[in-house]
């Protein structure tokens, strides 16, 4: 598809699903059912007013989600408590599948989500968005309840590309401008016009979510985004713009270990897909620099981008969800 | 307020509390929305839109905003013509530039201006869900009012264009404060907000650059309004709320301004003080041949209802029967516009909070269901009692 076709015909802005009530009859009327999952690890400080917003006005005072869950990755400050005083379903992912050894990672908890969750649909908000509003669930379910084709529905928080005033460059964090959208136009041309790959906030079908692969760690993003792709193209992504996000600003260095994990994502997939054939890697350690005076000393990390299967391979899940 | 007029209330409050568990989800959620839209004052459209998108999404009538940007809407009562106004004001002092995020914590919400005064617009956001959920139908109409141009200089003026030019006659006003819940303001003091202007004239003797300048002659100002003796009774302050001059270690700074508030019971004390310092002020300037002026941005007389009024003694009672500790002060807040038009008023906290004006400014939420249920129970009172009008 062509990427200016696909930009124009599958992008969109929230407020051109704020009539929320339109979007309840229409989901009611296709009968979905719809969970909202936030993975957390040590989200005290904005947990509260996320579960706060949702429940009230998406739940309470529209039946546009029907669950709202918070998979924590073992936090040691009060997140858990805030969220489950303020009315979530609270889950330690360690818990969730318990025949099956636990990893760290939030794609651990976006995968144990599947098993846990009861939606058609589930939409991923991060625990960190400091100016929470409602826009950033209705947004990314509006395509999927009026589209039946679209699968895949990612945030991103620009506005699109031209302007009545003029055109400006949009997009997303450093990783993507550096890392993501170089390999996209070498590798996946297509998949260039989703102006922000790594944002944290997305909305999937079940049917899709549970044929696809999760790594546990940075490469999750962007690993689905080559998933879905490879299996359905473009047309079953979609794209909304969800304005502003306010969230906490990374580090250099945490972005150079977010880089790597998803390398070992993305090389992995240009493999499978037959696109560039690899050797293994020579090495999953990550090595940065830090500075003593005059002294440079080299900071090994260990960085193992882990997979879990698709969860449609689970007997435990098979069982739940009643397949054969 | 007799003991039967009062069983009558708490008797329409019993289902309260399971009804407030059902609403205190909303609450919440439009106080955190409400507090993380800039309101600085002369700017609080943002905050005003989404005010009336929630009347409209109670059912309000006349869900609108005025010349002065008021957010307004009706809950109807069955139609005997009285007005109950119930105002928290919408502006806020606190700047575009300042994050205005919130935290919610365990029992607490925390940021900027949550409790001045986010709290009192969002109890007036969920009072007509309360009202319907408890079955509570009122004789008067109930007009639910964000007031514009509240604060500083805005001197009150949204309500202040309301109450002279609706047509809606008014009964009582009930000016709601997010804190502190169990004070009770029936009486305002009067009060005169001033500035001190500090330049350096175009035909300044640059021979006295250097021994007289803007910081130096503010100081003198202040100290030489300390000096003036200040009287218990009527009980009266002088409070300096800010000062701003300068921009370097060595530059004699050449602008100043000096802000200041005059509170006191009696108004001619105010007024006297205001002499006294207008005579300072062209002292100072006239003795080192620089430009001193002083502005009045604000003004608000004394007054209020008596201690023995229906209003202030169904505030009084119902707070009683809730077990709250009440105490009574006087404010200088939206109260002073419904003395200044003649309308029986009274102002009340819905919770208690910390760090006022700060921007950790946290509120405690535990407390808001018996605020409220005090509010509820002055609007019962208030549309059931005849006051004397003479």
């Amino acid at each position: 598809m062509n990427p200016d076709k696909w930009l124009k015909e599958n992008t969109y802005h929230h407020s051109a699903f704020a009539n929320i009530a339109d979007l309840v009859k229409e989901k009611k009327k296709k009968g979905y059912k719809i969970s909202l999952c936030i993975p957390t690890l040590n989200e005290e400080k904005t947990i509260g007013k996320e579960i706060i917003i949702f429940k009230s006005e998406l739940m309470n005072r529209v039946p546009l989600i029907d669950e709202i869950a918070v998979i924590d990755s073992g936090s040691t400050d009060k997140t858990r408590e805030i969220a489950s005083e303020y009315g979530a379903d609270v889950y330690l992912s360690s818990e969730i599948l318990p025949g099956i050894e636990s990893k760290k990672g939030k794609g651990e908890n976006l995968w144990k989500a599947i098993y846990q969750l009861e939606g058609d649909i589930i939409v991923y908000i991060d625990a960190d968005i400091k100016n929470i509003h409602p826009r950033f669930v209705y947004g990314l379910l509006g395509p999927l309840i009026y589209r039946d084709e679209v699968m895949y529905v990612k945030a991103f928080y620009d506005r699109p590309l031209a302007f009545s005033d003029g055109i400006r460059p949009t997009g997303g964090g450093r990783v993507t401008e550096i890392l993501i959208r170089p390999l996209f136009s070498l590798f996946y041309p297509e998949l260039t016009p989703i102006i922000q790959p790594l944002s944290g906030e997305y909305a999937v079908r079940r049917e899709v979510l549970e044929k696809i692969p999760f790594p546990i760690g940075y490469g999750v993003e962007t690993s689905h985004l080559l998933d879905i792709y490879h299996e359905q193209g473009m047309q079953a992504f979609a794209q909304t713009d969800l304005d502003q996000r306010v969230h906490r600003n990374q580090p250099t260095r945490d972005l150079g270990k977010m880089a790597f994990g998803i390398l070992q994502a993305f090389f992995k997939r240009l493999a499978a897909h037959d696109i560039v054939k690899f050797k293994e890697f020579e090495s999953q350690i990550l090595r940065q620099f830090q500075a003593h005076d005059n002294n440079f000393e080299v900071i090994e990390i260990h960085i193992r981008e882990e997979e879990r299967p698709p969860m449609i391979d689970i007997p435990e899940y098979r069982k739940k969800r009643g397949i054969k | 307020m007799t003991k039967e007029e009062k069983a009558a209330i708490l008797a329409d409050l019993t289902d309260f509390d399971p009804v407030f568990r059902e609403i205190k989800e909303l609450f919440l959620s439009n106080l955190v929305m409400i507090s993380e839209i800039p309101a600085p004052t002369f700017e609080e459209q943002e905050r005003v839109g989404f005010l009336l998108n929630k009347f409209s999404e109670a059912n309000l009538i006349n869900t609108s905003t005025d010349e002065y940007g008021n957010a307004l809407g009706i809950h109807p009562g069955t139609g005997e013509g009285k007005n109950i106004l119930l105002v928290s004001n919408i502006d806020t002092s606190v700047d575009f530039t300042v994050d205005h995020s919130v935290s919610v914590g365990p029992g607490t919400v925390t940021g900027p201006a949550v409790g001045n005064n986010a709290v009192g617009l969002a109890a007036i956001t969920v009072l007509p869900s309360l009202l319907d959920k408890l079955g509570i139908t009122l004789k008067s109409n109930l007009i639910l009012m964000g007031s514009t141009r509240s604060l500083g200089k805005g001197s009150l003026g949204g309500l202040r264009f309301f109450l002279k030019n609706t047509r809606h006659p008014i009964k009582a006003g009930i000016c709601l404060e997010g804190m502190k819940l169990g004070e009770i303001s029936h009486r305002s003091l009067g009060m005169m907000r001033c500035e001190i202007i500090y330049n350096t004239p175009d035909n300044f003797d640059w021979k006295m650059f250097g021994r007289i300048g803007a910081i130096e002659t503010l100081s003198e100002i202040i100290s030489r309004i300390r000096e003036i003796p200040i009287p218990s009774k009527p009980r009266t302050s002088i409070s300096f709320g800010s000062i701003e001059s300068g921009t370097e270690y060595s530059f004699v700074s050449s602008e100043g301004i000096l802000r200041f508030e005059i509170r006191s019971e009696s108004e001619e004390m105010v007024s006297m003080l205001k002499h006294e310092i207008q005579n300072i002020v062209a002292e100072v300037s006239s003795s080192y041949g620089i430009e001193v002026s002083m502005n009045v941005v604000g003004q608000r007389k004394p007054g209020g209802i008596p201690f023995t009024h229906p209003l202030t003694s169904s505030a009084r009672g119902i707070m009683d029967a809730l077990d709250i500790k009440y105490s009574v002060q006087p404010t200088t807040s939206e109260l002073s516009a419904f003395i200044d038009s003649g309308i029986p008023a009274i102002t009340i906290g819905i919770t208690n909070g910390t760090r006022k004006d700060k921007n950790t400014e946290e509120i405690e939420i535990e407390p808001v269901s018996r605020g409220l249920k005090t509010l509820l129970g002055l609007i019962l009172s208030v549309d059931r009692e005849e006051y004397d009008e003479s």
